[in-house]
């Protein structure tokens, strides 16, 4: 495969708070290759967010955040980038989404304003020659009647057309790279499997590799090809998308499949849950940090922490017990218990 | 079928939206009473500074011994004062030095509260130094600190704008800072950030223009509190300085004759509640206008 686009080495993600530093993501690694749809999983806190704007280093690093490890974009570590350079990446070369189109966008100017802004930040381009890229835009992210459109104010727009725009704008500069960090969280089902078509169209036709973080399995399940699992800024699992969903190694996977609610079947049974929230950053357990909630957990666990080790093929985990696990929900399989 | 119609013609689309919007604006404009009444007002008062001079046909500085305090009549419409000048014409030039007081420390008081609340929320290393000097000239009481700053500077019409710039920017500059803390953590400006844009063009472009609509109508209450405090100072005689015409020192000049001449006591004030009013009425209007999520209503 050669060079990947993007390569995660070891990050940690730092922050500074009237409680002492805490560090949000502790060691991830992973990497996106070209053209290639990543999911980042895992529930609210664990770290997703952090991630995906630390790969741009959207933290203020004066005051509140900093960063260790490496990001590689195509050989290029980000992290030592000076601010300038920084910027010229962003939206140029890596764009992103967010999560809630209702206030992505600023409500004192047009969209048609904004996305010419955007193009003219990174081209040169007259204002005219940009509002007509614009207006493309705006009809290849489906907006009807972009010409109209364009002029109007975002509070004018549904949530869903404010997302398309968002999409717009991340797209101008034709970035190799596009982040999106929940962009269907805030939208209704329909819309949002508008937009997820939408986003695969665009991986398609223009070959831009996406990181797409959601708490959503079944949307990964949709346009995915490898997922990683996060739980409270580590990684505790990554695997192809087939052979995450066919045989989840971690216990924290094994639930998070568990709780999607199922529409066959007997329906009165209660939804499994994971036990318990997710620990507070100040408060992070000694050993395996899903110890705490993991119905699997010994003594071992609850002292050293596990590595994350190679499975199978591409196929990571990060427990102690992954095997045993495996070998014990087998037999459980051969025996039916009724 | 729509987006065939809008190809064919996307000029004319755009033309009629653009003229939608603005009738949008003046409905919402007419629809408050109070604003259209304070505009009213303030649009007499600011002809009235600036024609009144080339309409009266007298001198406000000459001085008519023999028609000292005459009472309003067809002759003097607002009667003369103790010197015998024609208080109507006097007023009309206070006018010009009114208006033109509050609205240059105004001006000047906003670009300057916009540049220091900006730099303040911005760059959050200065925003302690930045606020609590702000905090500091804020504990003195307006008018007691105008005093000092023209004792300072001496008493003269520029002056007086000077000492109520720097009354009055601390004020623009907290309103400034706080909306702008509000619009910083806003998605937008993540959003806009994570495209590429400098922390100039992130302040100037796309934070300064969502503080406008609080500084826009914070800019009429000051220029309404300038009205008062210039009248005050000059009142108290370290405003606008002697033979020039002021609302202030000409109701300092009739408080001596308030028994024999109520008319050079009851005209200047009439004025400066007027106008003072006309601003305030204007400003509490913008506020309404101006706010973008209140279109729908």
């Amino acid at each position: 495969m050669g060079q990947p686009l993007l390569e995660i080495n070891n990050l940690q993600t730092h922050f500074n708070t009237e409680r002492g530093r805490v560090t949000a993501v502790d060691g991830i690694s992973f990497s996106v290759e070209k053209g290639e749809i990543l999911g980042v999983v895992g529930e609210s806190g664990c770290g997703k967010s952090v991630t995906a704007q630390s790969i741009l280093r959207l933290f203020d690093e004066k005051y509140t955040a900093s960063y260790d490890g490496e990001i590689k974009l195509q050989g290029e570590d980000l992290l030592k980038l000076s601010k300038a350079n920084m910027e010229k990446i962003r939206g140029n070369e890596v764009s992103m989404i967010f999560q809630d189109p209702l206030s992505s966008l600023n409500p004192v100017f047009t969209i048609g304003f904004q996305l010419t802004e955007t193009i003219r930040i990174h081209q040169k381009h007259t204002k005219q020659e940009a509002y007509q890229m614009a207006i493309e835009l705006l009809r290849m992210t489906g907006i009807p009647s972009p010409e109209k459109r364009i002029d109007e104010y975002p509070h004018q727009l549904s949530g869903g057309m404010r997302q398309r725009v968002m999409i717009a704008m991340a797209l101008a500069c034709k970035p190799k790279l596009l982040i999106a960090d929940e962009p269907t969280t805030a939208l209704d089902v329909t819309i949002q499997a508008q937009i997820l078509d939408l986003i695969l169209e665009l991986n398609e036709e223009l070959g831009m590799a996406v990181v797409f973080i959601t708490h959503d399995l079944g949307v990964v399940a949709e346009i995915c090809t490898r997922v990683v699992v996060m739980y409270l800024g580590q990684v505790v699992e990554e695997a192809n998308v087939e052979d995450l969903f066919t045989n989840p190694l971690h216990p924290y996977t094994k639930g998070l499949m568990k709780s999607i609610p199922q529409i066959e079947g007997n329906r009165s049974e209660k939804l499994n849950v994971i036990g318990g929230t997710v620990p507070a950053l100040t408060d992070i357990p000694k050993g395996c940090r899903f110890a705490t909630r993991c119905e699997y957990a010994n003594d071992l666990c609850k002292e050293k922490a596990p590595d994350l080790q190679l499975h199978e093929g591409h196929h990571k985990v990060r427990c102690w017990h992954y095997a045993d696990i495996a070998r014990k929900e087998a037999v459980e399989h051969a025996i039916p218990t009724s | 079928m729509n987006a065939v119609e809008v190809n064919a013609n996307p000029k004319r689309v755009k033309h009629d939206l653009k003229r939608q919007e603005r009738a949008l604006w003046l409905r919402r404009f007419f629809s408050n009473k109070w604003m259209v009444t304070g505009s009213i007002i303030i649009v007499l008062l600011l002809l009235l500074a600036i024609l009144g001079p080339k309409l009266t046909p007298y001198d406000p500085y000459k001085m008519v011994v023999k028609e000292r305090l005459e009472a309003p009549s067809a002759h003097h419409l607002l009667g003369t004062d103790n010197f015998g000048r024609d208080l109507l014409t006097r007023i009309i030039y206070g006018a010009k030095v009114s208006m033109w007081v509050g609205f240059a420390s105004a001006l000047l008081s906003s670009i300057i509260g916009l540049a220091i609340g900006l730099t303040a929320s911005y760059f959050r290393y200065l925003d302690n130094i930045l606020m609590r000097i702000c905090d500091g000239l804020l504990a003195f009481p307006a008018i007691l600190f105008a005093i000092a700053l023209m004792a300072v500077l001496g008493a003269k019409t520029e002056n007086v704008i000077i000492a109520l710039t720097i009354v009055f920017s601390p004020e623009v500059a907290r309103i400034v800072r706080s909306r702008a803390l509000v619009v910083r953590e806003e998605t937008y400006i993540e959003a806009i950030r994570s495209q590429g844009a400098s922390a100039a063009r992130i302040i100037w472009k796309h934070i300064a223009p969502n503080t406008i609509s609080p500084l826009l109508v914070k800019a009429t209450f000051v220029f309404s509190e300038a009205v008062i405090v210039e009248a005050t100072l000059s009142f108290l005689g370290a405003g606008v300085p002697a033979p020039d015409p002021s609302w202030g020192n000409i109701l300092s000049d009739g408080k001596d004759v308030i028994y024999t001449g109520w008319w050079m006591t009851v005209f200047p004030a009439a004025f400066i509640i007027l106008s003072v009013l006309g601003l305030n009425l204007l400003g509490d209007g913008l506020r309404d206008l101006i706010d973008p999520q209140s279109t729908s209503k």
